[in-house]
């Protein structure tokens, strides 16, 4: 009995393992997606390896050292200093921290939203699937950007709202996808046998119908990253997100403007960080979405 | 065409009404006290307390939500805490100047996004489109502000050809009289013969308009490659090659023409982003539109006027939206 429930399983295991190793195959086939899932690498292991890799790990602090403000960029200062002395490289380094945290939680938290309404709505259906889907039609009509603004404006700005804010105008995209997942999961045969065996509609939704609509979310997630990381750095360019000292990149370029004709340096370095990053995972995204996509996979 | 039209201007205003009250709601969980604010830090208890009954605090929420509506239904988008003026009449002074650069932009993107996504979906897989492809993924992922900022050091600050902000330079403001008759100074100079405001004006604004470019010729210049590949693989082109029809007839008139729809409801809706971007871009160029109206308010926290942009700017998207989706139904191959 044990023995046939295993020669089951394995073929559909082995198919399932061989389809990663086969979407991995296609992504690293692309130079343009190799480049940018390399970049996303290092991007990780440079935010992980912050204090190690930095010359001048204080300077992302409160730290100081006005004797040597506005320094070009040298052997000492890679990247130059900032109006205080600070090390720029350092901060740029502490930055990716930043920038790449935030963006995750701030996706994490528009997918708790977003995945327990979407996956409710699909599964119940009829009136209360009407009213959530209304109500995200409505968020999905203000501008991409302005609710996050003003949101951010009537919260207070700091980098915690900021994120909050974030997540509060992006649930939207991932109720939407899941909920079109979920309707059609939920007419499959392990759902009405676990609906059939007596488990209660939240178990049902939890255990059955979300873990087979993820995969797309979690897709469409990882692909909105790049975005996510733009509109955090808008948000503080704007003076709604990080608040000094802290080396957050748009935050950095805000406080450049002051410098700008006198220090180049001082707004180029976190710029050239922000657009490597969101290229990164832009063009990592276009690179997930042609393999999946059978139009345009070839294999 | 008629019904679909109906239901869709229908549909277009439960959205704008259910904008409405969530922008109602958010206003109401503010943490700090609108009435406080609006008297001042050193306002006696009394005075917040008259406050709070001039502004119709004091009364249930649902009155308050009534009479928010009853006065957006009318134009009234409050009065800004800073200057004590309608919103409404500070918005209209700040439109025209955030108009022309959103209309330069949308210009940028028709005539610099097509070309580049017909090249690219010409030469497929050829040097070429990896270049248009690489720029187009490029533009949508450069922070908009930076890019001001990089132009200004770039044209101003190393060769000193253009300006570094503002709608004109500062000689011009105070030796001519700028006609006012549109709002767009390019515009009114032309036509009222000042050739020397407009040329000073057109030079104030390239930068500005090329910042906010970037984004829509990227999504343009996308959109179109795809449409275009799609629409490349049909009989039809097959048949006019066949026939011998010239290649760039066959691409630049029978293909392309095909592939607009998708390409005009993409720029419609980046119409909305380019607004949203000027937030971004007009505090770099000094520019007064209601891009600087906004990011003012921030700094300075006056909560209804950055409500009342917000209110502006979507009900201008939700407009946009519609619009797009009338220009899809217009296609005859599109049935509704």
């Amino acid at each position: 009995m044990n023995k046939m429930i295993v020669s089951k399983i394995r073929p559909v295991l082995k198919s399932h393992t061989g389809q990663w190793k086969l979407s991995f195959h296609l992504l690293w086939r692309n130079s343009l997606t190799r480049a940018s899932l390399v970049t996303v690498i290092i991007l990780v292991l440079l935010a992980v390896f912050a204090p190690l890799l930095a010359t001048f790990p204080d300077h992302a602090g409160t730290a100081t050292n006005p004797s040597a403000g506005l320094l070009a960029p040298s052997g000492t200062y890679l990247f130059g200093t900032d109006e205080q002395g600070r090390d720029i490289f350092s901060r740029v380094l502490f930055g990716t921290r930043i920038s790449l945290g935030a963006a995750v939680i701030s996706v994490g938290l528009a997918l708790l939203i977003g995945i327990p309404l979407g996956a409710y709505a699909g599964a119940v259906g009829g009136w209360r699937d009407e009213v959530i889907m209304r109500v995200t039609d409505i968020f999905l009509s203000f501008p991409p950007l302005l609710l996050s603004i003003a949101i951010a404006a009537l919260i207070g700005p700091s980098l915690q709202n900021a994120m909050l804010a974030i997540a509060l105008s992006w649930w939207p995209w991932y109720t939407r996808l899941i909920r079109s997942q979920a309707i059609s999961v939920k007419e499959r045969q392990f759902v009405r046998a676990a609906q059939a065996a007596g488990a209660k509609p939240g178990w049902v939704i939890m255990r059955h119908i979300v873990p087979n609509c993820i995969a797309p979310v979690i897709v469409q997630a990882s692909m909105d990253i790049g975005g996510v990381i733009l509109t955090i750095a808008s948000l503080s360019f704007l003076g709604l997100g990080a608040q000094a000292p802290s080396p957050e990149w748009g935050l950095m370029i805000n406080t450049s403007r002051n410098y700008l004709l006198s220090a180049w340096w001082y707004s180029i370095f976190p710029g050239v960080a922000i657009f490597i990053a969101v290229l990164a995972f832009n063009l990592l995204g276009d690179g997930i979405r042609e393999i999946l996509d059978p139009k345009t996979r070839k294999l | 065409m008629g019904r679909f039209l109906l239901k869709r201007l229908f549909f277009g205003a439960i959205v704008l009404f259910g904008v409405i009250t969530i922008t109602f709601l958010l206003t109401r969980v503010i943490p700090s006290d609108p009435a406080a604010r609006w008297v001042g830090p050193r306002a006696t208890r009394q005075q917040i307390a008259q406050a709070r009954i001039e502004l119709g605090l004091d009364r249930p929420v649902y009155v308050q939500y009534t009479r928010y509506v009853s006065d957006l239904l009318r134009g009234d988008l409050g009065r800004s805490l800073r200057s004590r003026q309608p919103i409404t009449d500070e918005l209209v002074g700040f439109l025209p100047a955030t108009l022309e650069l959103v209309l330069l932009s949308t210009f940028f993107a028709v005539f610099a996004g097509i070309p580049l996504g017909v090249l690219s979906a010409k030469s497929k897989d050829k040097p070429v489109d990896h270049i248009c492809r690489f720029f187009s993924v490029g533009a949508v992922s450069l922070p908009t502000f930076w890019v001001g900022m990089f132009l200004q050091l770039l044209f101003y600050g190393g060769l000193g050809w253009l300006p570094l902000g503002s709608r004109v330079s500062f000689e011009t403001a105070i030796f001519y009289n700028i006609p006012n008759i549109t709002g767009f100074i390019v515009f009114d100079s032309l036509i009222t013969g000042n050739f020397y405001i407009a040329a000073d004006a057109l030079k104030h604004i390239i930068l500005p308009g090329i910042t906010l470019a970037l984004y829509p010729i990227g999504l343009v210049a996308r959109m179109t490659r795809s449409a275009l590949l799609e629409i490349l693989g049909e009989d039809y082109i097959a048949s006019a090659r066949s026939y011998a029809v010239p290649e760039a007839k066959v691409l630049w008139l029978y293909a392309l023409k095909n592939s607009l729809g998708p390409t005009s409801t993409v720029l419609t809706l980046s119409v909305g982003y380019t607004l949203v971007n000027t937030f971004l871009v007009e505090a770099i160029f000094n520019w007064p539109g209601i891009g600087m109206y906004i990011s003012s308010a921030v700094v300075t926290m006056d909560y209804p006027a950055i409500m009342g942009v917000t209110i502006f700017s979507t009900c201008a998207y939700v407009v946009l939206n519609l619009i797009a989706d009338i220009i899809v139904a217009l296609d005859p191959r599109v049935r509704v």
